[in-house]
């Protein structure tokens, strides 16, 4: 199956570990490239590249401060993602949500039945 | 005394693009949490969530047996998986395929559950790892909750627009 552009969604290019990890360390706030080069341990024209990615999606922003370039997270570009995985959970949470009900039966059965749930 | 309605909510986390993990504690001992995650009857009472009623719970407790669940969603919508038992470690870890049923995700293309129950101080924490062979049958995975979720908000709209005409 062909992969879709990386670029064509904030799903496609935050599946990338390294833009991952990129995006991790601008969630502790702004920072320049060199930064992010040193705490990566990447060489400074791949974290271009991942960070010209991620800004095409718009999940980061850019600002220009004397002579450095700042790069900062764009939450809002990540909610589609968020979102998504918020949802997955829930239906999980109201599954278990259930469950405690049932447990809560089998721990009442079990207290007046002594050893045997049968 | 009044029963424990919530515990919590459950997390889940992407460790990788081809995994799932969701985990969540319990408030009672593992050998009951294994009970409902593997009784037949019990599982029909939870695992549709809040989303319809669970028509088929099959399981073949063994390795090599079979499993089944199909769920009917409040809309008539079904949604429906099914597996095989890899590895039974009785109240502690239970490794089965999944293969969700829908036309577009042919055969194999499944993934691998991993499930382990870990008490401490009475308290059991589920972990449920969904291991897929590639990042599009993990999406697919975890959109197939919300189908289901769209389903109840098409037919909140569907009823919604009756009453207003």
């Amino acid at each position: 199956m062909a992969r879709a552009a990386t670029t064509a969604d904030a799903f496609n290019a935050v599946a990338e570990p390294r833009r991952r990890q990129i995006l991790d360390v601008l969630a502790g706030g702004e920072r320049p490239v060199n930064d992010l080069v040193g705490l990566l341990g990447l060489a400074q024209p791949q974290v271009s590249k991942h960070l010209r990615v991620l800004r095409e999606v718009g999940a980061v922003d850019v600002r220009d401060e004397g002579r450095q370039r700042l790069y900062r997270l764009n939450g809002h570009a990540l909610k589609p993602i968020h979102d998504w995985v918020k949802r997955y959970e829930r239906s999980w949470t109201e599954r278990f949500d259930r469950l405690d009900v049932v447990l809560e039966d089998l721990k009442q059965k079990e207290k007046g039945d002594g050893a045997s749930d049968e | 005394m009044a029963p424990v309605t919530s515990s919590g909510t459950a997390t889940v986390t992407l460790p990788t693009d081809e995994q799932i993990l969701i985990t969540r504690e319990f408030d009672a001992p593992k050998q009951l949490v294994y009970k409902a995650w593997t009784t037949p009857e019990l599982v029909k009472r939870w695992w549709s969530g809040h989303q319809g009623e669970v028509t088929v719970a099959e399981i073949d407790l063994r390795v090599g047996g079979m499993w089944r669940y199909v769920m009917v969603a409040d809309g008539g919508f079904e949604v429906a998986f099914h597996g095989e038992y890899r590895e039974i470690v009785p109240n502690e870890r239970i490794v089965s395929t999944q293969v969700y049923e829908v036309p577009e995700a042919p055969e194999g293309e499944g993934a691998l559950n991993i499930v382990t129950f870990t008490e401490l101080d009475g308290r059991t924490t589920l972990s449920l790892l969904v291991q897929t062979g590639s990042k599009e049958v993990r999406d697919a995975l975890m959109s197939s909750g919300m189908e289901v979720g769209m389903q109840e908000q098409m037919d909140v709209l569907e009823q919604l627009a009756i009453s207003l005409r």
